[in-house]
């Protein structure tokens, strides 16, 4: 069924339809819409999940995390310095390897204080262990909440949906609410591999040494070690687990096919613009611009963050002669972080075949500064005309200064 | 994933033998007074708070209840809730002058 | 920089109800023939009174850009007194459209040969049985009238499924009293 709704909504629909059991959440800009249609869901007794109020964002995955150790399906969602102050649990819940979704309403960190998008927020947790998905639209979001549980209880491994605060979050666009008996087709009850179990106490997450030692059957545990080095080869496999349920989805729904990336007019393309969300959707709009002026343009989003698509990145860009990779996020004495994880990614590749193209990286839209599409044509043409010769340096669009 | 899944983070069961035989670590050893304990005196299963409160789980169910010393380390912690006091904490070394 | 989109910018005051006016028009709009829309609410630190606006954008095919319209086709204004404070009508294409609530006819505004909708919503909506100031339904039978971008039982049907439990009846009223009494001019 087709409906014109928030991305918020979409959302809460996507956790709807996945049989969410239990929902800790505390309200922030832009996320609250999302977690208030779900306790409205709940209080009209449209969805059977238990919601828990809580005092704070660190509550709330704690509280997420004890209910997927007791074998729950579990839902948190927040913006900015809500998932900052969750920081220590977001590690805790991929250590303890819970398959808890979250979504991710984008927007800017304080200080100063900002309630707009950019994406600050989720690519400073980059390194938490959790899988990040990201979403253009509004379609996107629903579909990818239901994927994602599907995802995280596969490869045990808690996953994010971002998608942009405001720009999707509060915009209203038409999209396809999946159908209640396909997606409990898809995604049946989450049946854990091991939960709390009052019949047969233990100790979750218990200390480690730095070394293995034996439990009190006298079997060799796993070390800290051993058990992070797990995390990252279940991390990579969890690439080919993706592409697996996203294929099945889009045998179900009709809908898919581009776990990683998404390329749009990329199959000759000289030059590739990348962004991640609703910017790259809008860069569609200039790429089709340059098009009809005859610059061979294409576009790129992607999808799926982390871990990052490395072989399918490379494989995109391999044939072209430059990359301009927009960004709302910045590693500050650096550069975007997206820019950083694709030059990784075509180092490899570069050396195996000499070529190397060039990357420019622009800057935008932090703390919602207007993406203005002309401003974009602007940048994207520049880059595409004098790129080669263009000094390595840090770009921004939109700057006042 | 199963046991494939507690291979991929940190679980113990309860019970003895983590770390050892950890009795030796003791300074100090709580000594039950069944004369004041209160299911000991009753002669029926009531209060436990040191079963209860006891971190390495050494302390038994049972009437009276009993301390496994290979284990117990002597932290204290089952004298300080008894509600009767009828846990003392006494020094290793007179057991050790007693064994002599 | 796509000529395909319509782009409507609707102008109000929080609280008024401009979002969900935009809302129940993109709706609409895509049952009658409208595929692609988006309404993007540009949200700033706002609150009850301050002038608020959204870009609705309505095209055959699919909308990528949602940045703010720039410039509008048409021009929907909630509340006349803000045609007075600010430059609402900025951007505004040659030969574009206004719709007003306002209880002065077209012809007291002076657009540069912009096409203007008035009606004053206000006093029809309060006559259709809804309480003084809420004119988010009514506005629309003015911008039905003077677009002809939908026809209005596609409109009333999303009015009705809007309001639901919340006066349904007395809003779709509201707007079929204002499309009845929209006059369009201008200069």
């Amino acid at each position: 069924m087709q409906m014109i709704e928030s991305g918020n909504v979409a959302a809460a629909l996507g956790v709807k339809l996945s049989r969410a059991q239990v929902i800790a959440a505390y309200p922030i800009t832009p996320q609250t819409p999302l977690t208030e249609k779900l306790s409205e869901f709940i209080e009209a007794g449209d969805m059977s999940a238990e919601y828990i109020p809580v005092e704070s964002e660190h509550s709330a995955l704690a509280v997420c995390i004890a209910s997927s150790s007791a074998g729950a399906r579990s839902f948190t969602a927040t913006s900015a310095n809500g998932l900052l102050y969750m920081h220590e649990q977001i590690h805790w819940a991929s250590g303890a390897r819970l398959p808890i979704v979250m979504c991710v309403v984008n927007r800017g960190v304080g200080a100063p204080w900002t309630v707009w998008n950019d994406h600050q927020d989720s690519m400073s947790q980059r390194d938490t262990g959790w899988i990040q998905i990201y979403a253009n639209d509004h379609q996107q979001i629903i579909d990818a909440v239901i994927k994602a549980y599907a995802l995280a209880e596969e490869v045990m491994i808690p996953v994010m949906v971002c998608y942009d605060g405001y720009l999707l979050s509060h915009t209203y666009m038409p999209f396809d609410i999946p159908d209640v008996s396909l997606a409990d087709s898809f995604l049946p009850p989450y049946k854990p591999a091991y939960c709390l179990d009052p019949g047969e106490p233990a100790n979750l997450n218990t200390v480690t040494l730095p070394d293995v030692r034996d439990d009190i059957n006298g079997n060799r545990a796993h070390g800290y070690f051993e058990i992070r080095h797990l995390l990252q080869q279940d991390m990579i496999a969890s690439m080919d687990a993706l592409e697996r349920i996203d294929s099945r989805f889009k045998t179900v729904f009709g809908r898919g096919g581009n776990p990683f990336i998404e390329s749009y007019r990329t199959d000759d393309a000289e030059f590739i613009a990348v962004g991640i969300g609703s910017l790259s959707y809008h860069l569609r709009d200039v790429v089709d611009n340059l098009r009809d002026e005859g610059i061979s343009v294409g576009g790129m989003s992607i999808q799926l963050y982390r871990p990052f698509p490395y072989s399918a990145v490379a494989e995109a860009l391999k044939g072209c002669r430059g990359i301009i990779v927009f960004e709302k996020a910045l590693s500050y004495g650096y550069q975007g972080p997206v820019c950083s994880d694709i030059k990784s990614a075509l180092y490899q590749h570069g050396r195996q075949n000499s070529h190397r193209p060039f990357v420019l990286n622009y800057i935008l839209g932090l703390g919602g500064r207007e993406i203005v599409t002309k401003d974009l044509y602007d940048a994207l043409k520049l880059s595409c005309t004098t790129g080669p010769d263009a000094p390595d340096e840090l770009r921004w669009i939109g700057l006042k200064i | 994933m199963g046991n494939d899944y507690r291979s991929r983070t940190s679980h113990s069961k309860s019970g003895p033998g983590d770390a050892g035989k950890t009795g030796s670590w003791r300074i100090l050893r709580p000594v039950i007074d069944p004369g004041v304990c209160i299911p000991a005196k009753r002669g029926a299963p009531a209060c436990y708070m040191c079963w209860l409160y006891c971190p390495d789980g050494v302390i038994s169910r049972s009437i009276p209840p009993t301390i496994d010393y290979e284990y117990c380390k002597g932290c204290g912690i089952c004298a300080e809730e008894c509600p009767t006091k009828a846990i003392t904490m006494v020094e290793e070394s007179s057991f050790i002058k007693e064994d002599k | 920089m796509r000529r395909d989109i319509i782009e409507i910018r609707w102008h109000g005051r929080g609280g008024q109800g401009a979002i969900t006016a935009a809302k129940i028009v993109a709706k609409a709009t895509f049952e009658t023939g409208f595929p692609g829309v988006v309404m993007v609410p540009t949200f700033g630190t706002e609150r009850r009174g301050a002038p608020v606006f959204t870009s609705l954008k309505l095209s055959r095919d699919r909308i990528y850009d949602l940045s703010p319209i720039e410039h509008p086709d048409i021009i929907v204004v909630l509340d006349h007194m803000l045609l007075e404070e600010s430059d609402i009508i900025k951007g505004l294409k040659p030969g574009g459209l206004i719709v007003v609530n306002t209880p002065r006819p077209p012809q007291a505004y002076n657009f540069n040969g912009m096409v203007v909708a008035a009606a004053d919503v206000t006093h029809l909506a309060n006559k259709a049985g809804l309480p003084q100031g809420v004119v988010n339904s009514g506005i629309i039978g003015a911008f039905a009238k003077a677009s002809k971008l939908t026809d209005m039982d596609t409109l009333i049907k999303a009015i009705e499924e809007e309001f639901i439990g919340r006066k349904p009846k007395e809003n779709a009223r509201a707007a079929i009293e204002t499309y009845e009494y929209t006059v369009i001019g201008g200069l």
